[in-house]
């Protein structure tokens, strides 16, 4: 079974600051991690790979430095590594992104399953895995808990606002992993050593011939940021002083009642 | 951080520190308390391959030196020593049966080790710590078997270990020269493992009594001509003292790092501690004694990367460094004052911890001892 596993280089903090003029994340002296969804990601894609044997390949699109997650990647087990990079996808949005990973999973396939995080804790739009599905024009199944392939058959349960679905589908398919889909292991120590010595290709532009050009980069970007903001607190907490309890639980649920909680 | 660290030495500190921070110390506190580590708590260091670090490659190790590994355990350690010196003993262990042992029985000895198993040294008798040549433990040669009687005294790993390396006398008339070392198989009958031993410090370690009643091994599982026993221990020592050294100095650090956190935090007399000069002191004097600690240990390290056997300076190195340890753990729970006295606080652990540091591996006293003939013989 041959998997794919997207990858992004992330800052390591929720507290994202951002650049005010531009309206950009700032990531200057704010250590990268991988993704941490992206990490539940290659767990279940090396999980697969010990099922059903087969490997593990692992794509990032970023600049040089991103090559450390891809290590990362590598010291936990995944058997292949390439950095997406090239001038012309600078400033790429989830559409352009997306389309320039299906170019480069198409390149480097077939792959059996896709797999990426359900969404990445920068930028958090969980648009990019599933919009390279419809570039392939494959299923996907986003937010998934547990997958298991049988045949070219699969079984996953989903996590929905209502409760947990059970879709079966059919490969080659792209999923989304979430916490709850397993715990990430740890490298091994010689998965590490061997990782700091591997080496990572780079898939430029030039070795994607079939690309349509006017979709990547800012200039295939159809998004525009207008403005991002981190939201404010606008939470207040009102205490109410217990005289008689049976008074102060009317008190409250009419309170309740009047934010329209109850 | 005193040490030149290479870009794969900062790489392997961080993946142990990740793997000892997030799932060994949630339940440190619990387990000192109950004097026990359960195995599924050693399977993240297993899974790691924390077991073979510098074991060679030939062997199915990962082939490091001894000064990375005993970074790698260094870390370790902050989290906790007890949990550290399981691995430890069984790294000595496997070491020295590569070191004295034919290829068959490093490769034997090796591949069980390798599958997730731990391993024990049963030296110490009731009647023979500091003077191994008192050994009463007999080996007694039945045709091509040996049979083995002995009561073994806090064995390392006792209860948990898949292999024991014991020593028993083959030569009762022959003194030290009529020790010989054996591989034993846990698992032989005739072995009764004792009761855990209700430890002050170092209490996810196991320790037991471990007796043998006419064990039967075969003459193969000899380790090194029949004799050899006494100079297999003490090279086994030079390389266990220089490695529960690197443990030390993990319980320092810790000790330090806490004592900053909490003399920053606390305050009296409406600052936080450490603007008091008293307390600076203490703190100074802790970082100097760690950094000393862990230069000492990094240096006699990359004397046995280039194969020295670190007689005087293992002997220098464990003393030194087991002598600082006290002291910079018991400052540590002078700082946090009467949290400190407290189970609560993690101080009061690190000083009971580190007792054992000055009396293990051959006691502080005998060190010296040990520093002094080699220095009458150095000076002839």
């Amino acid at each position: 079974m041959n998997i794919v596993v997207c990858v992004k280089q992330v800052p390591d903090t929720t507290e994202i600051k951002i650049d005010p003029i531009k309206n950009t994340l700032i990531r200057q002296g704010v250590p990268s991690i991988m993704n941490p969804f992206d990490k539940n990601a290659l767990e279940e894609a090396i999980q697969l790979k010990e099922q059903h044997s087969g490997s593990v390949t692992v794509i990032s699109m970023g600049p040089e430095q991103a090559k450390a997650t891809l290590r990362e990647a590598l010291s936990m087990g995944a058997d292949k590594a390439y950095l997406v990079t090239d001038r012309a996808f600078g400033g790429s949005d989830t559409y352009a992104t997306s389309y320039i990973l299906s170019k480069v999973i198409e390149k480097l396939g077939p792959f059996d399953v896709i797999l990426g995080g359900k969404q990445a804790i920068d930028g958090d739009t969980g648009q990019t895995a599933p919009s390279i599905a419809e570039h392939l024009g494959i299923a996907r199944l986003t937010h998934i808990r547990s997958m298991k392939i049988d045949g070219n058959k699969c079984v996953v349960e989903r996590e929905i606002e209502e409760g947990i679905e059970i879709v079966e589908a059919k490969l080659p398919i792209l999923c989304t992993a979430t916490k709850e889909t397993n715990k990430p292991r740890y490298a091994t120590i010689k998965g590490k050593i061997e990782s700091l010595k591997a080496d990572i290709e780079n898939i430029t532009l030039a070795d994607l011939p079939n690309m349509d050009t006017t979709k990547i980069g800012l200039k295939g970007s159809p998004t525009r940021v207008k403005s991002t903001f981190i939201p404010e607190r606008k939470s207040s907490c009102e205490m109410l002083e217990i005289v008689n309890p049976r008074e102060t639980a009317k008190v409250l649920f009419g309170k309740l009642a009047e934010a329209k909680i109850l | 951080m005193s040490l030149l660290y290479t870009e794969e030495q900062k790489a392997l500190i961080a993946l142990v520190k990740d793997m000892a921070e997030n799932e060994i110390k949630p339940y440190v506190q619990e387990l000192d308390e109950k004097g026990e580590c359960p195995g599924e708590l050693f399977k993240w260091a297993f899974d790691m391959g924390l077991h073979m670090l510098e074991i060679p490659e030939e062997f199915g190790g990962t082939g490091l030196s001894y000064e990375t590994t005993a970074m790698i355990f260094e870390e370790l350690a902050k989290v906790d020593a007890g949990y550290a010196i399981t691995f430890v003993t069984t790294f000595v262990a496997l070491r020295n049966v590569i070191l004295s042992g034919t290829p068959e029985q490093g490769k034997y000895f090796a591949d069980i080790i390798g599958k997730g198993n731990f391993a024990a040294f049963a030296l110490t008798e009731p009647n023979a710590g500091s003077d191994p040549a008192a050994l009463r433990g007999m080996a007694v040669k039945d045709g091509d078997d040996y049979i083995l009687n002995a009561t073994k005294t806090f064995i390392t790993n006792g209860e948990i270990a898949a292999l024991f390396v014991g020593f028993f006398k083959t030569d009762v008339k022959a003194g030290h020269k009529g020790i010989s070392a054996f591989i034993i198989d846990a698992n032989a009958p005739g072995i009764t493992i004792g009761q855990h031993e209700n430890k002050m410090g170092l209490r996810l370690s196991n320790t037991t009594d471990v007796t043998f009643e006419n064990v039967r091994v075969s003459a193969s599982s000899m380790v090194g001509a029949e004799g050899s026993g006494f100079k297999l221990a003490l090279n086994a020592l030079n390389l266990s003292r220089a490695f529960v050294a690197t443990l030390a100095v993990g319980i320092m650090q810790r000790a330090l790092d806490e004592s900053v956190k909490y003399a920053k935090e606390r305050k009296q007399f409406g600052k936080p501690i450490i603007k008091f000069q008293m307390v600076q002191q203490m703190l100074a004097d802790m970082a100097i004694k760690t950094e000393a600690s862990r230069v000492l240990v990094n240096n006699t390290m990359r004397m046995m990367d280039n194969g020295s056997l670190v007689r005087k300076e293992g002997s220098i190195t464990k003393t030194f460094v087991s002598d600082c340890a006290q002291e910079v753990t018991s400052n540590a729970v002078q700082i946090f004052g009467g949290y400190g006295y407290s189970k609560e606080y993690p101080v009061e652990k690190l000083m009971r911890d580190c007792k054992v540091f000055q009396i293990f591996e051959g006691a502080n006293q005998i060190q010296r001892m040990t520093i002094a003939n080699e220095l009458d013989r150095e000076y002839k």
